[in-house]
């Protein structure tokens, strides 16, 4: 059968199982959208290519599949970078299709022309420049092949318009050895020396944490985790990226670690003899000053990447492997540390004497983000996916939600990309559409990317969203409030500069807004009543309302500051 | 006039050098990303050199000597695994590799300085590969120190035009390199 190479582009991610890709067409991939007419695979048009980025990311952090996006060359395809840095921080599978200018102009700074596999090559697994039509199903195969085993991560296929314009024999790569991949084995053998050394190390330990990082949702290992948890009794904590890996509402769960860390979290990791790492790496607003981070604990280092281990701190017993597989071995030879009573009765003091707080809010406002979250959170039904942007919010979202399954968060952790939270909702509704999704935003964030909105009415997407607008961009607000004399620079935005409310209706969109707690509670129960367009809900909170717990940066975790309340009483 | 060569630092082997045998696969742009990570991780090279490997075109091979003090190596050999057109590494560490690089240099001449050159190319073993009225180019293929030692030979020359490979090893006889 003779296809173009555009056709055997959209067949090629047909044969993937693609159900939908977002994009945004343009001239360098245009005879790419001719046959997605004709394709079963849906196509959703964003405003900005960051947009198709963000939702392809929101995508597979809901679903577990790969988001796909497509794209033109040079400023469709730069207008990607930021989504493709993200995903790489966070090991997210991502296949990513952008057009380029025809072979015989590359080189020529032809118009719309830009070295995207150069510009990329830091911030993906891995990248092509198919070459001829005939290889356009090895590229595609090889592409998510790569995105998704081993660590997971972006992919770029970069494909020059007279290849998708040329004609090819159709064929599709049947085994993983037609994809020519010789240097690629992400399938590691469990090294069961190194098995029985992590239980021995369990076995002599009275103070463990299991300290569970993004690898273990990206393995699926939330049964074996919650099998061994169980089994073992010991304390676990989520980081940024593991939320909803062990459910939140489990009495052996602590809570997320860190620079905004639960205090029970952030000390029993302090005070730990031994930390089990299950897919985590150790990311710096984890440790803080890493030399004073978890100073008496041994270290179990538990990863499919080996560029992973000693990288920030040193490990006594190594195991690469997929989380999952590696708590099941652990599991299978009973590790077991002996009596955990005293530890557990040392946390629970913790747990006791530290519980997150905030003041309650005024009948006559400001609101109290915190409180917006919990209302949300006390209306939503199981398994509502939270996405958030980057800050304030993002951090309040993690520590007041709670999360009991996988695929529940959607969140930018390494990379901290603001705005991706209005996307990143639109992408994960796509993916499942069953549940309801709210997109637990800052107005500095919302403001990034909200033109995303209109795809979202215009493709019967219907979201929700949640503004915490304090007018300010609030992390970095609160950083100059506390380490810069509150000397405030170049951080007001105006909560009412945009309208909120009428911008979200010229989007399409339901807007509304709440002052006060009366306002919020009829505003959630108004957006939990509308399923069939986007809600847009402008909550009117208190600038000067601080994250808190929180570690200084650099500072050591034994430093935390917990609220002000807490203090008070201590 | 010729540009005045790079000397470079006092030695070219650091203290604690490693020679990374990397087979990768031959095809466009994996210098670039083997360059790229090294410069983007912070990793310091020494040298490098790029030829197509023995088994087949479909493999290069490149010797990086890596500056070890920069970066652990199992974070070098980590980070360079990752790379997906990286087909295998060997680690050598400098006592189990026979090392070796070429050097070639133009040095100006005269009647007067000719005898003099002369005894300092056949100490170091070096061959004249060129000649003319004013100049005379020389080789030298040897290890990586006695190529440092003829270059701080010719240094009392003016005007020296000279380049070096960066070395290749293989594994001395009767050792084996880390395979990663």
């Amino acid at each position: 059968m003779q296809l173009s190479g555009a056709q055997a582009l959209i067949k090629s991610l047909e044969q993937e199982g693609v159900e939908v890709i977002f994009g945004l067409p343009g001239g360098a991939i245009l005879p790419v959208y001719d046959p997605i007419i004709d394709s079963t695979i849906r196509h959703i048009l964003v405003r900005h290519e960051q947009g198709a980025g963000h939702m392809a990311e929101g995508y597979a952090l809901a679903t577990g599949r790969p988001g796909v996006a497509m794209v033109t060359s040079g400023p469709g395809a730069t207008n990607i970078v930021t989504p493709i840095a993200n995903a790489h921080m966070d090991s997210t599978p991502l296949v990513v299709i952008t057009g380029q200018v025809a072979t015989a102009a590359i080189g020529t700074d032809a118009f719309q022309e830009c070295d995207i596999t150069g510009i990329t090559m830091g911030i993906t697994k891995h990248n092509f420049l198919v070459q001829s039509a005939q290889e356009i199903p090895r590229a595609v195969a090889a592409a998510f092949h790569l995105a998704t085993t081993g660590r997971p991560g972006p992919v770029l296929i970069d494909v020059p318009k007279d290849i998708t314009q040329s004609m090819m024999d159709w064929w599709y790569p049947s085994s993983i050895e037609e994809l020519d991949l010789p240097g690629y084995q992400p399938e590691v053998k469990l090294n069961m020396e190194a098995v029985a050394a992590a239980v021995a190390l369990i076995n002599a330990s009275e103070r463990p944490v299991l300290y569970v990082g993004g690898g273990a949702l990206k393995s699926k290992a939330d049964k074996e985790l919650l099998v061994f948890a169980e089994r073992t009794k010991m304390p676990v904590v989520t980081t940024l990226m593991a939320r909803g890996a062990f459910p939140d509402s489990h009495e052996q769960h602590l809570g997320m670690p860190g620079m905004h860390g639960m205090y029970p979290a952030v000390t029993a990791i302090q005070k730990a003899d031994l930390l089990i790492s299950l897919g985590a790496r150790f990311d710096d607003r984890v440790t803080g000053k890493v030399s004073a981070f978890a100073p008496s604990a041994k270290v179990i280092h538990v990863d499919i990447d080996r560029a992973e281990f000693n990288k920030v701190r040193a490990s006594e017993v190594v195991i690469q492997s997929n989380v999952a597989a590696a708590v099941a071995a652990l599991d299978a030879a009973r590790a077991t540390p002996e009596n955990l009573d005293v530890w557990w009765k040392e946390i629970r003091t913790w747990q006791e004497r530290f519980p997150l707080a905030y003041d309650e809010p005024a009948a006559e406002g400001p609101l109290r983000p915190q409180a917006v979250i919990e209302a949300i959170l006390a209306s939503a039904a199981p398994g509502t996916i939270v996405s958030s942007g980057v800050g304030q919010h993002q951090m309040w979202a993690s520590q007041y939600w709670k999360f009991e399954q996988p695929g529940t968060w959607v969140n930018s952790g390494g990379a901290g990309t603001m705005g991706f939270g209005v996307p990143a909702a639109i992408g994960a509704k796509v993916g499942r559409p069953d549940r309801t999704v709210w997109c637990i935003d800052g107005d500095g964030c919302f403001q990034m990317t909200a033109q995303e909105l209109v795809t979202a009415r215009a493709e019967g997407i219907p979201i929700k969203v949640a503004i915490l607008n304090n007018a300010y961009l609030g992390m970095v607000r609160q950083w100059q409030e506390m380490f810069y004399e509150e000397r405030y620079s170049e951080v007001y935005l105006n909560a009412d500069l945009p309208d909120y409310v009428l911008w979200a209706e010229s989007m399409g969109c339901v807007g509304l807004r709440a002052r006060t707690p009366d306002e919020m509670r009829d505003a959630i129960k108004k957006a939990n009543e509308i399923n069939d367009v986007p809600v847009v809900i402008d909550f009117r909170t208190d600038s000067s309302e601080k994250v808190f717990p929180m570690v200084a940066a650099g500072a050591s975790n034994d430093d935390i500051m917990v609220h002000p309340s807490l203090r008070r009483e201590a | 006039m010729a540009p005045e060569p790079y000397l470079g630092p006092e030695t070219h082997s650091p203290v604690r050098h490693h020679i990374l045998s990397v087979l990768v696969e031959n095809k466009a742009g994996v210098l670039a990303r083997v360059a790229g990570l090294f410069a983007r991780r912070g990793f310091n090279i020494y040298s490098l050199a790029v030829a197509p490997a023995e088994l087949h075109e479909r493999f290069s091979r490149i010797t990086i000597v890596v500056d070890a003090e920069s970066a652990p190596l199992e974070q070098i050999l980590g980070q360079l695994y990752k790379l997906v057109n990286v087909v295998d590494i060997s680690d050598l560490s400098p006592s189990d590799a026979v090392e070796r690089e070429l050097l070639l240099a133009t040095i100006p001449t005269n009647v007067d300085s000719r005898t003099g050159l002369l005894d300092v190319i056949g100490e170091a073993n070096a061959a004249i590969v060129d000649v003319d009225a004013h100049h005379v180019t020389v080789m030298l293929a040897g290890t990586p120190n006695g190529c440092d030692a003829f270059e701080k030979a010719l240094e009392s020359y003016d005007d020296v035009e000279l380049h070096r490979t960066g070395r290749v090893a293989l594994p001395r006889l009767g050792t084996s390199p880390q395979t990663h």
